[in-house]
């Protein structure tokens, strides 16, 4: 090993240090705890060796709800969140009065504290013997009946904690989304307007492919961090998640190593595992997927 | 497509805080640019020429005056029906479609009876690459191309629509200096062959010499003269234009005219017939001098350079502004190495007297 070398993994010494400690070892842990069974934290044993935990996991109905919440999540708030926040951005690119306020507006919920805004959320759709709430008394003017959202059937809880989710991620996805459009040379949009391109061919043919990195970007790392929900479910429905049918899987995790019926270290690792497994897949998707519809400079 | 501009005015508001509240990029401009002509805008930077091709494809609205295509009035046209061909500066290629989707996309911006079947599009599209001769390089993406190749498409997709008027912004600037050649040649055979009305905006006053058919040369939003090339050069107006034009620069001195001579210094070095008793700006080309041991005009000798087909002698003289002055003399003349100081006579059309104040051109007779 030359001198430089050297120098270069010392350099890198206090990353690998950090992050191996941190990150790649419990990392490692996790995957050897999901296979080791009725793994026991104190005494630090173990029965036995194989693959009951996810067997356990995978036919435990309060871990497929929590899959099954998990994917309508993802799917509704990814793609709502994403378009509307290009419009959104869209709109404010092409505004000169104005511009700066509106921006601080769209960018406040990114500031404000989930908790907080939870609370408010659920005081906005809970619907109590005193009062229906805001929601629910929007929703009687258009002649429909009163559904408790918080505590009601299901499809309302879903449509609360995705309206929410999509109210909370779209601050950050406008701010990177409007710095994109206003990256995009001019003298695009100047040879677009001489040569007669309509706005809409405008907008599909020049500008959506010329941030496409940015869309691809935002959207991977939408289905992550969407994959990854939890503190959002726990602010509008509290910590019982299970009981209230809104369990995510990070949640589901948790509740197997905390919760009131906690304690089970192999469980949540094999329940980790899968999630990991399931966000890998998808990113792998995403990533062959953007292989024709990103370009790059 | 005859183009006329009409007291052409733009106005900007400014944006710095000191200074007057509007900036006036263009001052109304008159002119006409005949029918498939090539022709320069020509000027230092911030003189407006950008602002005037921005107006005449639309991209600006005039705050006062007219612009014709031919009869037509097209001032409130807006860019898109105008009919122009616009090349930017930066080229403005979509960088992520080949040549030929880039070539393509104007056609495909075609609404109505105006629309194009696919075969038609491509035919077209082939025929504007031949014409730039770009053959071969159709599925190219553009950062595969060399900048001289991107310009070409940069024209081609400018031209796949027929336009009445092309317009093409500092299109060598991007361009190292062989291509800079070879391509402003190409510019010139390509509104040969088409015969469009071409208008080109330039700072490089050899760029614009060259292949122009007639030069406008513009100072602070202001026309200092319209001409073909050589005319200008010879016959400059004012003093701003002799200075602009030429390589290398024209020599400025201080001089006076007394009892119809011309005096820099104390030397009597031209007749100035006609020309009242006035100090003035005399200005000699580099080309206006000539060697003559009993010359009347005599400069310190600093140094000579050769260039094979002609020497340029470097000198200095307490009245010249320039820094040195510099005179070009075929290399047939033999300079004296080691000589303190060196004469000449100078070529009486190559002088050009300037009023000190107005800067306008004096005539001599």
């Amino acid at each position: 090993m030359d001198n430089r070398n050297w120098k270069g993994w010392l350099y890198l010494l206090p990353a690998i240090l950090f992050l191996g400690i941190f990150m790649v070892y419990p990392l490692i842990d996790v995957l050897i705890y999901s296979f080791e069974e009725s793994y026991n934290f104190a005494s630090q044993t173990y029965q036995g060796v194989g693959s009951y935990n996810y067997s356990y996991v995978l036919h435990d109905p309060y871990f497929l709800q929590a899959v099954k919440n998990t994917f309508v999540l993802v799917i509704f708030t990814v793609p709502i969140s994403t378009g509307i926040a290009l419009l959104i951005s869209v709109g404010l690119n092409s505004i000169k009065a104005l511009k700066n306020l509106y921006q601080t507006i769209y960018f406040l919920p990114y500031v404000t504290n989930t908790l907080a805004v939870g609370l408010v959320f659920m005081i906005l759709f809970k619907k109590t013997p005193y009062t229906d709430g805001l929601a629910n008394l929007i929703i009687s003017w258009f002649g429909v009946q009163p559904v408790d959202f918080i505590d009601g059937p299901y499809w309302a809880k879903m449509f609360v904690l995705c309206f929410y989710t999509i109210w909370v991620v779209m601050p950050f996805k406008i701010l990177i989304f409007t710095s994109a459009l206003a990256s995009v040379n001019q003298d695009y949009y100047k040879a677009a307007k001489v040569d007669g391109t309509s706005r809409w061919r405008t907008f599909a043919r020049i500008t959506l492919p010329m941030i496409s990195p940015t869309v691809f970007y935002l959207i991977i790392t939408g289905f992550i961090g969407a994959f990854k929900a939890y503190s959002d479910a726990v602010a509008l429905f509290g910590t019982n998640l299970n009981a209230a049918g809104m369990n995510t899987i990070v949640g589901y995790v948790y509740d197997m190593l905390y919760g009131s019926s906690g304690g089970y270290p192999s469980y949540a690792s094999a329940a980790a595992i899968i999630l990991f497994a399931i966000v890998l897949t998808i990113t792998c998707i995403n990533l062959l997927v953007s292989r024709k519809h990103v370009h790059y400079s | 497509m005859k183009i006329v501009l009409q007291n052409l005015t733009k106005k900007f508001p400014n944006r710095s805080k000191t200074g007057p509240k509007e900036v006036v990029a263009v001052n109304d401009f008159t002119f006409e640019i005949p029918d498939g002509k090539l022709i320069g805008l020509l000027g230092p930077s911030g003189c407006g020429k950008s602002t005037t091709l921005n107006l005449l494809c639309g991209l600006e609205k005039p705050t006062s005056g007219s612009i014709f295509f031919g009869d037509d009035d097209v001032t409130k046209v807006p860019a898109e029906r105008r009919g122009v061909g616009f090349v930017f500066q930066n080229y403005a290629l979509y960088p992520h479609l080949s040549v030929r989707q880039n070539i393509r996309f104007p056609l495909e911006n075609l609404k109505g009876d105006q629309k194009l079947s696919k075969q038609e599009m491509n035919a077209r599209a082939e025929e504007a690459s031949k014409l730039v001769q770009l053959e071969g390089l159709m599925e190219r993406k553009p950062s595969e191309l060399s900048g001289g190749q991107q310009q070409r498409v940069a024209i081609a997709r400018a031209l796949v629509k027929t336009p009445r008027v092309l317009l093409l912004d500092e299109p060598l600037s991007n361009l190292d200096a062989r291509l800079r050649l070879q391509t402003r040649e190409e510019i010139r055979r390509i509104q040969r062959e088409t015969g469009v009305t071409t208008i080109f905006v330039t700072h490089d006053q050899e760029e614009a010499m060259s292949i122009s058919d007639m030069i406008v040369v513009m100072r602070d939003g202001v026309i200092q003269q319209i001409g073909q090339p050589q005319e200008v050069y010879d016959e400059p107006d004012n003093l701003f234009v002799a200075k602009f034009l030429g390589t290398p620069p024209i020599n400025v001195f201080k001089g006076y005219v007394k009892g119809e001579k011309l005096f820099i210094g104390d030397e009597a070095v031209l007749d100035a017939k006609g020309v009242a008793d006035q100090e003035v700006w005399a200005t000699i080309r580099p080309e206006g001098f000539e060697l003559d041991e009993n010359g009347p005009f005599s400069c310190a000798l600093t140094g000579v350079e050769v260039m094979g087909r002609d020497i340029s002698v470097v000198a200095t003289h307490p009245q010249c502004e320039n820094v040195t002055v510099r005179a070009i003399i075929s290399s047939r003349n033999k300079v004296a190495v080691g000589a303190q100081s060196v004469r000449f006579t100078l070529v009486p059309e190559k002088v050009f007297l300037f009023d000190p104040q107005t800067e306008e051109r004096i005539c001599v007779q």
